[in-house]
């Protein structure tokens, strides 16, 4: 660094039964100190009822250049949807 | 708050968009961003394009911050306890908000350092707005009112603009501040509708804050070149006239509706354009502030040096903290 704290990426449950989504990011020294910068960053409004805080390092992402291979497959692959298959309109609750 | 594109002549001049991109890459970009596609960080994108949004979301980080000097000053003599409460609420938004926008833009591969150092150097611009001195408490309604008006009508476009990490900083930004413009304007309706004193006041603040928030918008459209560019790669959705013609309609019937006048002897309703005609803005003032000639720059930016300053100990005893914890932790 020194100076440069490290960077931490912030996701906030906004209700329990939702998942935690991502909010943002802040600069923190260490976990505690994320976790109390993510509060007064990203929850002034009653956004969340609970947070994560994860080091930005630790992501993997996939890289956009490999977004064909990745997931351009499922597009020919359309009988995983139901609408794939006709059903006689006599036919009900299917 | 909110910036405009700010620079002088001279970076205007020595920013030829000139660099050879790969024409392949170049014509997908381009296809994406008029199909209204948000671009994403990890996504492949002109220098040029990546140069404007670190250029502008840098500079908007540093309105929001150096925004809560002029207003911060005011905090501990609001004149109530209520008044008191909603100021540092709004004040802590605009810290906030200049930390969302920090954190977009570092997504371009700036760093917060770089930026900070930029600002504190001078070589970074901020919204012209904030070297205007705030000498009454009327000039805290008429910064809600007026200057975070012009804000949001500037900001709810950019909740489209075509990068999505600025894109996603503008929805929070827009939520948060249509609280920071009402209570500016509860504050000057209640002047407006107090003693002779008071609303002598609040005219004042009206007169003095009026044309600073008409330049926020920036540059008329024939003096602002990369306007264009900007929005065709929809960094822009609107330009800085049609938003400022904009601010200056809804704006008006406001005043009217508390009482206040508008310190523009031209203008004046056209039927045949909808819209309000209105007096010619001083752009030699607009562009010397621009400079670093207004009123209070040098006291801004003492300011925020001198916090920044007076912060060092405590970064530096955050970082050995970390670090102890760390070696006590591998310890165990």
């Amino acid at each position: 660094m020194s100076k440069n704290w490290p960077l931490w990426e912030v996701f906030i449950r906004a209700k329990n039964g939702l998942s935690h989504r991502h909010a943002g990011s802040v600069h923190a020294a260490d976990p505690r100190m994320a976790l109390e910068a993510a509060r007064d960053t990203y929850t002034r409004r009653m956004e969340g009822v609970s947070l994560w805080v994860v080091p930005s390092a630790s992501i993997v992402a996939s890289d956009p250049g490999d977004s064909g291979e990745l997931f351009e497959p499922a597009a020919d692959k359309i009988y995983r949807h139901p609408t794939f298959y006709s059903i006689p309109e006599n036919v009900k609750n299917i | 708050m909110y910036t405009t594109e700010l620079r002088d002549k001279s970076q205007k001049q020595a920013a030829p968009i000139t660099a050879p991109e790969d024409p392949a890459r170049l014509a997908a970009f381009e296809a994406r961003v008029a199909a209204d596609d948000f671009i994403e960080p990890k996504d492949w994108m002109p220098a040029a394009y990546r140069k404007t949004l670190v250029r502008q979301i840098s500079q908007h980080a540093h309105s929001e911050i150096v925004g809560m000097l002029p207003e911060g000053n005011w905090i501990t003599r609001a004149p109530s306890l209520r008044r008191k409460a909603v100021l540092l609420a709004k004040v802590q938004d605009e810290g906030g908000h200049g930390l969302y926008l920090y954190a977009a833009a570092e997504t371009l591969g700036t760093s917060r350092e770089e930026m900070i150092e930029a600002l504190h150097s001078g070589r970074a611009k901020y919204s012209t707005i904030f070297n205007y001195p705030t000498l009454t408490w009327a000039d805290i309604g008429a910064i809600g009112w007026l200057v975070d008006g012009a804000a949001i009508m500037n900001q709810v476009p950019l909740q489209r603009t075509s990068y999505g990490p600025y894109a996603r900083a503008m929805v929070r930004v827009c939520k948060e501040e249509s609280f920071h413009q009402r209570q500016g304007y509860e504050i000057m309706m209640v002047l407006a509708a107090g003693t002779a004193p008071q609303k002598r006041m609040a005219q004042d603040a009206l007169n003095r804050w009026w044309w600073p928030s008409i330049m926020m918008f920036g540059p008329p459209d024939e003096n602002s070149p990369n306007t264009a560019q900007s929005i065709r790669w929809r960094i822009k959705r609107e330009t800085n006239d049609e938003l400022r013609q904009k601010f200056i309609d809804v704006t008006v019937p406001q005043a009217e509706a508390i009482g206040l006048a508008i310190p523009d002897p031209d203008l004046k309703w056209n039927e045949a354009r909808d819209s309000y005609d209105y007096g010619a803005v001083d752009w030699e003032e607009f562009y010397a502030v621009v400079r670093g000639e207004g009123p209070v720059a040098k006291e801004r930016m003492q300011a925020r040096v001198k916090a920044w300053e007076d912060g060092a100990w405590v970064r530096e005893a955050a970082t050995a903290h970390a670090a102890k914890r760390e070696t006590r932790e591998a310890a165990e």
